[in-house]
């Protein structure tokens, strides 16, 4: 479907370990839209100085009830958009769009599944985990942060999953180290055909290698800085490899942020390959 | 194509005032004077899903190359207050995938398109402006002469007034009589009116300004150019009062030169003060990334801010700023007390 731009309504707000969640009534948004996908949420009101959408992926949605179409999303205050938005409070208004991108895709068969989350990357996971589990696959999941503060929905994940595994880097919850230190072990174990991830960067691009190693497919939702959301200002780009074999900047906000993750060339992140579709040519020195 | 329903608009929208809001570019007629500014609007396509872009003055597409082009690496952006700084570097598919894709679609879907263009010499301009002569559904091409992302600053044409000539006159001369050449001008210069002078005897019909300022940002955690081209352009309300010197100056000096006029417009009330110093249509930008649906609402506020002031037409509006008596004050509801902005009741 197509997104749409909603002057919603701050329904609810909680805090979650370290993390803020935001309930919207966003009447719109809600209907239609997928695991996997985001919305762009405009920050500082009217007047803002702020002029750059905020991204979010979306936690979880209720079509319908008391309040309409409710969208929540989680986030971490790191700038001062995000701690604007941490400030909200009920009946505040605030400009959403969505929703936005390509959601996670979902397997025709019932496999099992591995969902892979960093710290509130995990967020879109768990309305995945759902679907999945309603077209019968297996779900496990792996949630790996910092410190237990800033591991969000472990509870959730032990409720709707068969296995789970938590990691923390400083060990104060679950193993001590990274996502990708136990997810073999749980790829050995579950014999997974499909990995789903969402995190940073870095954590992406390991956990698609250990997926590969096992052999199985990954689908990673990727966070790049975008300005709009939308498509139109070519700020979230990365390289991507396209059916036709070439290297393209492509937009993770309307071509990801889901993407297989055999087709992101995550070494390349951050630049633009010398291979890519119309790259700068190097001249070479005489 | 199914519309969307928009429901940002404020609480309490007016009805719209009978105003005439034609208006004009150089020789072509248009209905409504908002345009889309380049590079902050793709080719519509995005855009039409928050508003219909057939009822704004024209999206003006991202800058075409010739050939494909990747742009430059990420970070390409960095929010700076009341505006960003941008460093996309031109990514682009290149005319032939734009005349196969872009441009039917806007033609299709009724919408005016302005053709901006950008090469690296004179004869890639003349080369893109020959390739848009036989295609349909061109209203306007628009020469960036004075895109900040190239490698070379030596290659930004604005900046030099007998470069920027030669461009224009190439384009104009490879254009058809009836489509007006507009001529993107950079602030990056000591003189913009002699490069708008320079310009306009090269044949531009329309000066389109401004273009994005060249400015930097250092990442105060890496301490280093928070952007990966180090340099990038820099756009949004903050750049408006310079925009609007720009319109001003060349306004005065030429004042039977038609100008699109840009540079941080987010309201009504900023469209105003452009079309006040001298613009006949304006074009929205950066404002479009924070609400997908501002073209269209500038236009509607611009509407209510003409009648609000009287104005029965719009172009009765343009230069209104220059003429020497001071006039009665406009009595028109209430504005922010440092300055104009957008009516809370608008």
């Amino acid at each position: 479907m197509s997104p749409v731009q909603v002057r919603g309504e701050v329904l609810s707000t909680r805090r979650v370990g370290e993390y803020h969640s935001l309930t919207v009534v966003a009447p719109g948004i809600a209907d239609g839209a997928r695991p996997g996908q985001f919305v762009a949420l405009a920050v500082g009101g009217e007047h803002s100085s702020m002029l750059l959408r905020r991204a979010f992926s979306i936690y979880r949605v209720q079509e319908r009830g008391v309040y309409g179409g409710t969208v929540e999303v989680v986030f971490s205050v790191h700038g001062k958009g995000t701690a604007w938005l941490a400030g909200l409070r009920a009946h505040d208004p605030l400009d959403i769009v969505g929703p936005l991108g390509k959601p996670f895709s979902l397997p025709m068969e019932a496999v099992t599944a591995t969902l892979v989350g960093g710290g509130y990357g995990s967020a879109p996971l768990f309305g995945l985990a759902e679907q999945l589990r309603a077209r019968g696959c297996r779900v496990d999941f792996v949630l790996g942060a910092a410190t237990e503060g800033r591991l969000f929905g472990a509870l959730e994940a032990k409720r709707i999953s068969t296995q789970v595994a938590i990691t923390t880097e400083d060990g104060s919850l679950g193993e001590k180290g990274r996502v990708t230190d136990v997810l073999p072990a749980m790829l050995e174990r579950n014999g997974g055909e499909v990995v789903y991830a969402c995190g940073p960067m870095p954590m992406l691009k390991a956990v698609h290698e250990v997926a590969t190693a096992y052999g199985a497919h990954s689908q990673c939702a990727v966070e790049e800085a975008m300005a709009c959301g939308v498509g139109v200002c070519m700020t979230c780009v990365l390289p991507v490899v396209g059916d036709d074999g070439l290297t393209r900047m492509v937009r993770s906000c309307v071509d990801g942020p889901v993407f297989n993750g055999d087709l992101v060339r995550w070494d390349d992140v951050g630049t633009v390959p010398p291979d890519a579709v119309g790259a700068p040519v190097v001249e070479v020195a005489p | 194509m199914t519309r969307m329903r928009i429901t940002t608009e404020r609480p309490g929208v007016r009805p719209l005032p009978e105003v005439d809001m034609s208006t004009s570019l150089g020789p072509v007629a248009l209905p409504a004077p908002v345009l889309t500014a380049s590079g902050c609007a793709a080719a519509g396509r995005e855009l039409d899903q928050f508003f219909d872009v057939t009822e704004i003055g024209a999206v003006v597409t991202k800058s075409i190359m010739l050939k494909p082009r990747s742009g430059r690496p990420t970070p390409r952006m960095s929010e700076t207050p009341s505006g960003m700084l941008n460093s996309i570097g031109l990514q682009g598919p290149g005319i032939d995938a734009f005349l196969e894709n872009d441009l039917p679609w806007l033609h299709r879907r009724g919408a005016r398109a302005v053709v901006s263009i950008a090469g690296t010499t004179v004869d890639e301009y003349t080369k893109l402006a020959q390739r848009l002569r036989n295609a349909d559904g061109v209203t306007a091409v628009e020469v960036n002469i004075s895109c900040p992302n190239v490698e070379d600053r030596g290659q930004v044409f604005a900046c030099d007034p007998v470069a920027a000539a030669a461009v224009v006159a190439a384009v104009r001369r490879s254009t058809s009589p009836g489509v007006p050449v507009l001529a993107k001008l950079s602030p990056d210069v000591t003189d913009i009116v002699a490069v708008a002078r320079s310009v306009v005897d090269a044949g531009a019909d329309v000066l389109s300004m401004i273009n994005t300022s060249l400015g930097m940002v250092i990442d105060t955690r890496t301490m280093r150019p928070a952007l990966g081209g180090l340099t990038g352009g820099l756009s949004g309300p903050a750049i408006r009062p310079l925009a609007v010197r720009c319109v001003w100056q060349v306004r005065a000096a030429l004042p039977d030169v038609p100008i699109c006029g840009m540079g941080g417009i987010r309201s009504g009330l900023d469209a105003l003060e452009f079309l006040l110093a001298g613009a006949s249509t304006v074009a929205v930008g950066t404002v479009l990334f924070n609400d997908p649906s501002a073209a269209i609402r500038v236009q509607r506020e611009l509407q209510l801010a003409l009648g609000d002031r009287g104005f029965d037409r719009l172009v009765d509006a343009i230069g209104y700023a220059h003429r020497e008596e001071p006039g009665p004050v406009a009595i028109v509801p209430d504005t922010d007390d440092f300055g104009p902005d957008v009516p809370d009741d608008s």
